[in-house]
């Protein structure tokens, strides 16, 4: 192509004098000599850094907010082993904090549960869900499609903060079910249904199955306001979802820049294209559900409370509704959720495995073909989760068949990530060990999907810790594996440092031996028998025996926490002290390692916007001057490569752009 | 420099004036021409005059910005209404069906009217007539308050037989469905306004046919295309929740 259209490829040289230029106050100096067509940043702090529409800022306020609800998460769930393996046990600090939830320093079952809800929910929603699509997906998607910013960038920003909005709810529901200050105000009695109860917010787990949950206060404590403000939190992180997706798919249908065909879209675009769909056809169903819950709470309907249904020798009012409704609704969005957290994940191992295993993706084409057919089963699957609701067994097999049938596509990920690392000169970074890892965990924890889709098996097991074990390794630790590989790979883009190599280590070990540590035991525990959400299990003989197990899986758990604090260490740290980084430290090929500057300047390339030549993993292409070959990189000047050229999208220089029909 | 992207194929350009550039704020243009790549649309008059602190989204994103956002209504609404008929025939304790008020049927004209007459106000824009347009759109929102009034006094008749929200489950479907869909008209109403109140301020623009389209005509069309969908989609949902509501009891 000709010289006007010359991508931008900076040596490091150039890069560094921008990164110094942008540094001394000129941030329009990498795009100087272009003198009209790119937005001039915001100068202002708070235009700048708060209400920020720039994509990246606000990637990374989704990343802090997610990383802060994390380890509020994380924190409950270590409560929660410590009321385990020593029931009864008095906490001072458990009084102190709690003196309703812990009185005298002793946990309550009440309390317990609700820390089971909060946990979840916060996990659930305001990190496997925020993090890898809001915070990376954010930040990456538009560089890695060669776009300026996302579609509707005012959205971008709407949706972010709608999603603190929401997790400020969520908070508040500790607040107003635990304490009798604010649990009574007239406010909470007369709109929220009432607090107060002492308890640290609803107890009915993050499903909040009715009846109960659609009663209100007088279900029992933590039914009350903290439940209203679960549901209404939820709701609003719905609309902040949809914003979000809409967001996504316009982008990325239409803004990828010239030669950015979809076959050559790195796998990162293409996993959050498909969790973005996931989340705009799963979430209005939430959100449906969610507005039946809270007229049911509110105004008297009975949609999901049961007609004659007795409570408290007293018979309910209501005319009839179907428990059961309830769970449908919620797991037709509740399954899709799931690939929600995961997917992500392996958009970014697939990504990483292959930028540090220096080799071209394996089965590039059945990869996405893969995700959109994990993506589209698990809109059929949903049924799995109610197994035990008392389903015509005929339905059950129906839903059974479908959700087994999600291992070939797994499978098929999973051997091409086999296939990508098959003879590689590894290259054993921190980003690279956790993407290894995910693929351990995503095998550990999908492998016994296979055994809970079998009805019978699912029948015995389903209320057990099998269960726990099973989606806390596939969808919790697999996708937050997914996240920190994510964090350690594009730290150095997005903050211009290294993150510490050595602390990162010191990090991987513990956590991956540690949630090994507490999930494997639980699989032993489920099939004992050991039913989830018990607050203690004293009065149960057949499982003493598992004291040991319990022991060991708290232990595990407390290291695994522990370990998490060198990661914050490492994250903050570094973002102020860490080695410089490079524009392409990792020598990796996509668009997000062309951009002129160090983190990249407001519009992401300095007003020239790259044009794509080739597929997103040319790496080892034989005969090319660098064992990569960036998607930037002219036929003319990487030699002969496009003939070598693995796979996908050789006719760089008749690329047609936005069309992107291949 | 633009020049240089002739490598590109001239057949290329296919989406026509749907890929045209925003005049004024320079988002796509210049640089190296990365998108369309054909020539640049002229400035347009009080289109925005470049260098705006943000990019706007073209006219394609608007209008796949909406059908995704439809989409999304959809589900919501295929959600609920297979609710309704799971309720209605799985579960049937405590269903009391009552007869559909006969004002819905007024309701249903007025709706199906005001999408009617805002496809004339939109074609109207199309072909440079803003008055006409301005006129129709005024049309569309009186018929689309109509129908708002028309829900309200259904609502009404229900009430003053005794039939309120929490009754039975029949009538917990029927105020969820028709107070949803509502809420959601209320949001095109919105859009309506926004679309007059643009109309008002951009009429000297708009008084040109697509040929010479300015910056501002061409996103006032992208806006009143996308709003269209909407209305549209509004009308088409409610026809839908009419015949479930009124066949399916």
């Amino acid at each position: 192509m000709e010289e006007a259209t010359t991508p931008i490829e900076p040596t490091a040289a150039a890069a560094a004098t921008q990164a110094e230029a942008a540094e001394a106050g000129h941030p329009a100096a990498a795009g100087a000599h272009e003198p009209h067509g790119h937005h001039s940043p915001p100068t202002g702090f708070i235009r700048k850094y708060i209400f920020s529409i720039d994509h990246k800022v606000i990637g990374i306020q989704y990343l802090l907010l997610a990383i802060t609800a994390a380890f509020i998460g994380m924190f409950m769930s270590v409560l929660m082993r410590l009321n385990l393996t020593w029931p009864g046990h008095k906490w001072t600090i458990l009084e102190t904090l709690f003196p309703l939830g812990a009185p005298g320093g002793v946990m309550t079952p009440e309390f317990y549960l609700s820390l089971v809800t909060m946990h979840g929910t916060i996990m659930v929603f305001f990190v496997l869900t925020t993090a890898p699509q809001g915070g990376f997906g954010n930040y990456f998607l538009p560089i890695q499609v060669g776009a300026e910013d996302m579609a509707f960038p005012v959205l971008n920003m709407l949706s972010f903060w709608v999603t603190l909005v929401g997790l400020v709810v969520l908070i508040s529901a500790i607040f107003v079910e635990g304490s009798t200050i604010l649990g009574n105000t007239d406010f909470v009695n007369n709109f929220l249904g009432g607090g107060g109860t002492g308890t640290l917010g609803p107890i009915g787990g993050w499903t909040g199955y009715p009846p109960l949950s659609a009663l209100g206060k007088i279900a029992g404590p933590g039914q009350g306001a903290g439940a209203t403000l679960w549901i209404t939190s939820i709701a609003i992180f719905c609309i902040a979802s949809l914003l979000g997706a809409l967001n996504f798919i316009t982008t990325l249908l239409n803004m990828r820049t010239r030669g950015m065909s979809l076959m050559r879209m790195p796998l990162t675009c293409w996993s959050w294209f498909t969790t973005a769909i996931l989340a705009l056809l799963a979430f209005p169903v939430l959100l449906a559900a969610g507005v039946l819950l809270l007229l049911d709470r509110h105004a008297g309907t009975s949609f999901f409370i049961p007609g004659g249904l007795v409570f408290s020798d007293a018979v309910l009012p209501n005319k009839g509704g179907s428990p059961i409704l309830w769970q449908h609704l919620f797991w037709f969005f509740g399954h899709p959720e799931v690939y929600i957290a995961i997917l992500p994940g392996m958009g970014a191992t697939s990504h990483i495995l292959s930028t540090f295993a220096r080799k071209p993706v394996f089965g590039y084409r059945a990869m996405v073909f893969a995700m959109f057919a994990i993506g589209l089963l698990g809109f059929f699957v949903w049924g799995h989760h109610m197994f035990i609701s008392g389903m015509d067994p005929r339905t059950s097999i129906a839903f059974s068949v479908l959700t087994l049938s999600i291992g070939v596509p797994s499978a098929i990920k999973t051997f091409n990530w086999l296939g990508t690392l098959w003879g590689a000169k590894i290259r054993f970074t921190v980003p690279m060990m956790f993407a290894i890892g995910f693929v351990s965990l995503f095998v550990a924890g999908g492998i016994t999907g296979l055994v809970l889709g079998q009805t019978s098996l699912d029948l015995f097991i389903h209320d057990g810790y099998f269960v726990l074990a099973h989606f806390h390794l596939v969808m919790g630790v697999a996708a937050i594996f997914g996240m920190f590989a994510g964090v350690y790979f594009w730290f150095p883009k997005m903050f211009g440092r290294m993150m510490s190599e050595r602390l990162g280590q010191l990090h991987f070990w513990p956590t991956f031996i540690g949630v090994y540590g507490i999930f494997v035991p639980m699989h032993i525990m489920g099939i004992v028998g050991m039913p989830r959400r018990y607050a203690s299990f004293q009065e149960y003989d057949f499982l003493r025996p598992l004291d040991p197990l319990v022991m060991l899986v708290t232990i595990a758990a407390i290291v695994t926490a522990a370990a998490q604090f060198i990661f914050l260490f490492n994250f903050i740290w570094s973002m102020f002290k860490g080695e410089r980084a490079s524009g392409n430290p990792w020598e990796a090929t996509t668009l997000e390692w062309v951009t002129p500057t160090t983190p990249p300047p407001h519009d992401n390339f300095g007003g020239h916007l790259p044009t794509v030549y080739r597929g997103p993993y040319e790496f080892a292409v034989p005969d090319a001057p660098e064992d990569y070959v960036l998607q930037t990189t002219p036929d003319a000047a990487a030699g002969n490569v496009a003939a070598h050229a693995a796979g996908q999208g050789v006719q760089g220089s008749s690329g047609n752009g936005h069309n992107g029909q291949h | 420099m633009v020049t240089t992207v002739s490598t590109k194929p001239a057949g290329s350009v296919s989406t026509g004036t749907k890929s045209i550039h925003l005049g004024g704020t320079g988002r796509r243009a210049g640089g190296n021409g990365s998108r369309g790549g054909g020539p640049q649309p002229p400035n347009g008059g009080n289109g925005g005059g470049g260098g705006r602190a943000y990019p706007d989204a073209t006219p394609q994103q608007y209008r796949i910005g909406m059908w995704l956002t439809l989409s999304a209504i959809l589900m919501m609404f295929a959600a609920l209404s297979s609710a309704y008929v799971f309720r209605s025939t799985r579960v049937q304790q405590g269903w009391q069906a009552f007869s559909v008020p006969s004002m819905l049927w007024v309701s249903t004209a007025l709706i199906l009217a005001s999408s009617a007459s805002f496809e004339v106000a939109r074609r109207a824009l199309r072909r440079g007539a803003a008055d006409v347009y301005r006129r129709w759109l005024v049309v569309s929102l009186g018929l689309g308050f109509g129908f708002l009034v028309a829900q309200l006094l259904a609502w009404r008749g229900l009430v003053g037989q005794g039939i309120y929200l929490a009754t039975n489950p029949h009538s917990s479907f029927f105020y969820l469905l028709t107070g949803l869909h509502a809420l959601h008209l209320v949001g095109g109403i919105v859009g309506l306004v926004y679309l007059m109140l643009r109309a008002r301020r951009d009429a000297a623009n708009l008084r040109t046919n697509a040929a010479g389209a300015s910056g501002a005509a061409v996103k006032a069309r992208a806006h009143a295309d996308a709003i269209g969908l909407y209305w549209h989609f509004m009308d088409g949902l409610w026809v839908y929740l009419f015949a479930l509501l009124f066949l399916w009891r």
